[in-house]
């Protein structure tokens, strides 16, 4: 095991490397320039801004220097949307709100999701079961964006059983976030838990155990329900990337002043630093989240070896 | 240069009106339609007076050398101040100077008294906050975005200031005593004054810059104010701050406002649900909203002083074709109904243009719009046009001429160049358009290849005169990328910017018939619409004055009525 997650983390190393370096070079073909106002200054002031932040030097030199600085925890000083901000800082005050919705989302989207999943098993092709599968499918085609907007012109404008947006009433601001937030994990998890359940509940051992005199309830909880949540684990990774595209919509569709809506803008900007920093940090967030879940995988489920080779 | 800061201005304009514009922070419009009436009869002030607004994107800085944003523009416009203000007619008068400054003779020496007010922390603003304002900007090691560009070719030294050929201290910006400026231009600047209401020219406070230090503006803590509000809770990168009456400003008793809360909303739809529950009393409306509402009885309308116009290239990579024929150029500026235009493609609270000059932008010594000594030179006559161009079409000996359209690929862009399209080829017979849409990179590379037929281009002030778009054309110029040449227009233009420099009814006059040959007797650009921004806005919000030039709002005369 641990030789295992120590490849996987060399493998984490060299994909950040490789996503770093994709990305700075994409970054820099983006037409604009992050001298906002670079056609107002002379050929002199423009040198001058662009040799603060090191623009001035051939693209190898300045992709060399922002990797040595990277590897130092160095993020680099934003250009223009928060001028001379050190990146580190504004990834770190825009954090909590996004993970608060993120997290809650998540949260709410699987566990409505199973108990949707479950039930739609237990009542395989009655009307319950297709409101689930109803609900699935929509959760799925329908992005969250949509979602974000019916919620908030519904719950918000028109019950006003919550804000409208903004982040400045608490637990309430963030509950339709995280509520459009939830709707494909939901989705997801409703649909692996429906799937896994149906073919779990017809195999052998449940006929045995129900043979046995098990009650209702106990097969489907501890037996037919147990072997069900494995496979969902593997759509955890997925469903994590869905919250991170999700919330770069929903941030801005509520005013949240989360990463999402702030790396959207610092790609409109051409603020270098930011857009660096940004898919940095999400990439790592998403590394981090595959490798647990493969890790989890293997405990929960013996039968997988994670290091493939012999006993 | 200049030639990309025409799409540099198009961009902003066309980023602004496709995500920014429905967002609010905006305001009220003295445009003159009877939509604000209702404003004007409003009575006396709340005893609350809080405002809440909307913005529609973070402050990159609050850097007064560094500020080169809408945003922080804007902020500074009511949280600082400098010699003069846009006043509620948007003509400049005495803010921080004590009346008119003297100027000599020959219009290139300007002294300022000031009159006696504080920063924000209680000590007195002084000529020599100015001296270090202006050097701090002008210098490369600052690396202002605006300081060169609105001092080089004014202020003496300024140029080579910016070059690094000479000391910041040598710019020609003296405090004689702690009450007076004294400032030595490099040519007479006729509209010197409302450029002194542009934050760039504030003063700013060497002490307090250098206590601070690297932290300084970094959050609304590290900041001094001599405006008519003070900012705060502002934390540096957030979505949210205030602003608060500030008590050490000189003209406190104007400001009837105590606090406007303000927050960033990006999504246009969000800032219109805001407004409707109540919380936000004022939002933009983009694109759709501006349809939907547009019955609205708070509907606002702000007219801002950009405008978009057709260029109409000569000489396409160095052939001559059929826009040299002035019949043809006549045709096709007279060719296509603007006020459908902008009432049913556009709906946004333009204006139909017939003039290169905007509306309600720049006003002569007694207050009077460049627009309206002037009037209407290109309108929009199709019979006129069709004489023009069966005349050009003989002229030139052919029967159809097929001419390409340059333009935009926001929607906005493209909608508005099929219905030209479609009026100029019913409106002109024989002619056909082949429509171009491309991004606005591509499209300044085209432009400057001088490799399209007509362009949609837009232009927006870099000051409040009438000049910033009468020289957009001179010969050789670098928005003249369509081989447009003719002396006499040329000869106004130098003339208005020479010897009429200090005489003001003669250069007015200069410029009033420069515009007159560009688009009356040559056609060379065929206006089409200055934009306009709509927005709705409570009842009982009054006296938010939108301005053409400089921060976009001052809301030191705005306050609450009748909440």
């Amino acid at each position: 095991m641990a030789k295992y997650i120590g490849k996987r983390l060399i493998y984490m190393v060299i994909t950040l490397a490789l996503i770093a370096t994709f990305t700075f070079f994409l970054m820099k073909i983006l037409p604009g320039s992050p001298v906002a106002s670079a056609d107002k200054l002379s050929p002199e002031q423009r040198a001058v801004v662009e040799a603060r932040y090191g623009l001035d030097k051939p693209l190898p030199v300045q992709y060399f220097d922002y990797m040595f600085g990277l590897v130092q925890g160095d993020l680099g000083i934003s250009i223009n949307q928060f001028k001379g901000a050190d990146v580190t800082d504004v990834i770190l005050s825009r954090m909590g709100p996004s993970a608060q919705i993120g997290f809650q989302g998540m949260v709410l989207g699987t566990v409505l999701g199973i108990l949707l999943g479950m039930i739609a098993a237990l009542r395989q092709n009655t009307w319950i079961d297709y409101t689930s599968t109803f609900v699935a499918i929509v959760g799925i085609s329908i992005p969250s964006f949509v979602f974000a907007s019916l919620l908030q012109y519904w719950f918000g404008l028109k019950w006003d059983l919550f804000p409208v947006a903004l982040w400045k009433d608490g637990f309430m601001s963030s509950v339709l976030p995280s509520v459009a937030l939830a709707m494909f994990p939901l989705a997801t998890a409703a649909r692996f838990i429906r799937t896994e359940m149906i073919e779990v509940l017809g195999s052998d051992y449940i006929t045995l155990a129900k043979a046995k005199g098990a009650s209702g309830s106990e097969i489907a909880f501890k037996h037919a329900f147990r072997n069900a949540l494995i496979p969902l684990i593997t759509v955890l990774g997925p469903m994590a990337v869905a919250i991170l595209t999700g919330s770069l919509v929903v941030e801005q569709i509520f005013a949240i002043p989360g990463i999402g809506e702030q790396f959207v803008k610092s790609i409109m900007v051409n603020d270098f630093a930011i857009i660096m920093g940004t898919t940095i940090f999400f990439s790592v967030f998403l590394i981090v989240i595959i490798l647990l879940v493969d890790i989890l995988y293997g405990v929960i489920d013996p039968r997988i070896r994670l290091s493939g080779g012999k006993n | 240069m200049k030639n990309s800061k025409i799409f540099w201005l198009l961009s902003l304009v066309l980023v602004l009106s496709a995500f920014l514009a429905a967002c609010g922070g905006d305001d009220e419009k003295e445009t003159g339609t009877d939509k604000t009436d209702g404003n004007e009869t409003a009575g006396e002030p709340d005893a609350e007076q809080v405002l809440n607004l909307m913005e529609s994107a973070e402050i990159p800085t609050m850097d007064i050398s560094l500020a080169e944003d809408a945003v922080a523009f804007n902020i500074f416009n009511n949280v600082n101040e400098g010699l003069f203000r846009l006043n509620k007619e948007n003509v400049a008068e005495p803010a921080l100077a004590d009346g008119e400054p003297t100027v000599s003779e020959d219009g290139l020496t300007y002294t300022f008294k000031l009159r006696d007010s504080n920063w924000s922390d209680g000590t007195p603003v002084t000529a020599n906050d100015f001296v270090y304002s202006w050097q701090r900007s002008i210098d490369p090691a600052t690396g202002s975005p605006y300081g060169a560009y609105m001092m080089a070719g004014s202020i003496v030294n300024a140029t080579e200031i910016a070059a690094g050929e000479m000391e910041p201290t040598e710019l020609a910006v003296t405090a004689v005593d702690d009450n007076t400026l004294e400032v030595q231009l490099e040519r007479p600047v006729p509209y010197f004054m409302s450029l002194m209401s542009f934050p760039t020219f504030y003063p700013q406070n060497e002490a307090f810059i250098s206590e601070k230090g690297d932290a300084y503006a970094s959050n609304s803590d590290n900041l001094i104010f001599n405006g008519p509000f003070t900012l705060t809770d502002w934390d540096g990168t957030g979505l949210t701050w205030k602003m608060q009456k500030n008590p050490e400003y000189w003209d406190a008793e104007t400001v009837k406002l105590e606090t406007i809360n303000w927050d960033v909303v990006k999504e246009p739809a969000t800032a219109v649900n805001l407004y409707n529950s109540g919380e936000k009393d004022r939002a933009g409306l983009a694109g759709e909203f501006a349809r939907q509402y547009a019955n609205d009885e708070n509907l606002v309308t702000d007219l801002e002083p950009t405008l978009f116009y057709f260029k109409l290239n000569q000489e396409r990579k160095g052939e001559k074709n059929a826009l040299e024929n002035v019949h043809i150029r006549k045709a096709i500026a007279q060719g296509f109904n603007k006020q459908d235009l902008v009432d049913v493609v556009l709906a946004n609270g333009s204006l139909p243009a017939n003039y290169l000059v905007p509306t309600e932008f720049s006003f002569d010594e007694n207050n009077a719009d460049f627009r309206d000594v002037n009037g209407d030179l290109i309108e929009f006559n199709a019979e006129e046009a069709a004489e023009h161009w069966a005349m050009g079409l003989e002229e030139l000996g052919v029967e159809e001429v097929t001419l390409e359209i340059l333009g935009g690929d926001t929607e906005t862009a493209k909608n508005m160049d099929a219905y030209l399209k479609d009026q100029l080829e019913t409106n002109l017979e024989g002619l056909t358009i082949n429509l171009k849409a491309v991004p606005f990179g591509v499209r300044l590379e085209l432009d400057e290849a001088q490799d399209y037929d007509i362009q949609t281009a837009g232009w927006g002030p870099d000051y409040q005169d009438p000049m910033t778009f009468i020289d957009l054309f001179v010969t050789g110029s670098a928005q003249n990328k369509m081989s447009y040449s003719n002396s006499e227009y040329d000869a106004l233009v130098e003339s208005a910017k020479g010897e009429l420099a200090t005489d003001a009814a003669g250069r007015w006059e200069a410029m009033a018939k420069a515009e007159k040959i560009l688009l009356a007797d040559d056609a060379a650009i065929a206006p089409i619409y200055q934009r306009g921004a709509m927005a709705l806005q409570q009842p009982y919000v009054n006296d938010i004055i939108k301005h053409p030039f400089g921060g976009d709002f001052s809301y030191k005369w705005a306050y609450i009525s009748g909440k």
